[in-house]
């Protein structure tokens, strides 16, 4: 018996919603204080631990480029997903627009992120 | 025209009642500053693509005090998320046994903070040994 039946697209956000709040969860604290307060402020790490070579060479390595990518999308994909839902929360109607622009962001910020890091080069 | 006017109730400020449901709008809430801090990332990254006075100039601009001052705020955000995370986790999971018995919800939470923990650590250490 075959029957069509349409897929629902949620566990596609919602497994994008984890990885994002598991890897914020686990990284993003120490993520903040390196590349906004430690580094800017001169504390605990080399003066030039983020200046241009440096970033540069971590941005052309396959690896760098990886961890970068994943950062920035998956950190966009779980704000993306929560705010959606929460719109609800703060009275708004969060129709078939409201998802649009949440997880459309989300998309072109994902391309843009790829985009920068092919420019960035090899 | 329409006459009848029949009673909604307004759910202005619902949250605000019941300090269960401030603290839920409080840990959604952190969803924004882990969405602005990817931007300033995403920001960072196309400014690295342009060249060095670009990212010079990005690199300028994070010392600026109200970049300081929104750093400060999101670690803290951002560390009440990992904090709720782990707690929300026994919850979202599927249940784990281990030896026949369910794993404890104060297992998976301080499990998950430890890992956080060794994670952060690992990572300082890490960027501090490429910087070196």
């Amino acid at each position: 018996m075959k029957r069509e039946r349409k897929r629902s697209n949620a566990p596609i956000f919602w497994a994008l919603f984890g990885a994002g709040g598991m890897l914020s969860a686990l990284l993003g604290p120490m993520l903040v204080f390196i590349t906004g307060i430690a580094v800017p402020l001169g504390l605990l790490l080399p003066a030039d631990t983020m200046s241009y070579p440096k970033m540069l060479a971590f941005a052309q390595n396959w690896i760098g480029k990886g961890f970068i990518f994943a950062i920035i999308a998956l950190f966009l994909w779980h704000a993306a997903h929560r705010l959606f839902h929460s719109l609800h929360d703060v009275g708004i109607h969060a129709g078939t627009g409201a998802k649009l622009i949440c997880y459309g962001l989300a998309m072109l910020a994902t391309i843009l992120a790829a985009y920068a890091l092919l420019a960035v080069g090899f | 025209m329409n006459k009848r006017r029949p009673y909604v109730r307004s759910m202005d400020g619902w949250w605000r009642k019941n300090p269960f449901f401030v603290e839920y709008m409080i840990h959604e809430g952190t969803a924004l500053f882990v969405a602005a801090y990817a931007a300033i990332l995403l920001t960072g990254l196309v400014r690295l693509a342009q060249g060095e006075a670009a990212w010079n100039h990005w690199l300028t601009a994070l010392k600026n005090p109200w970049y300081i001052g929104f750093h400060v705020l999101a670690l803290i955000a951002i560390g009440y998320h990992t904090y709720t995370w782990f707690k929300i986790m026994p919850r979202t999971m599927p249940p784990v046994v281990v030896g026949g018995k369910r794993l404890s919800a104060g297992a998976i939470t301080g499990g998950g903070l430890a890992v956080a923990a060794a994670a952060s650590l690992a990572l300082l250490a890490l960027v501090w040994g490429m910087a070196r």
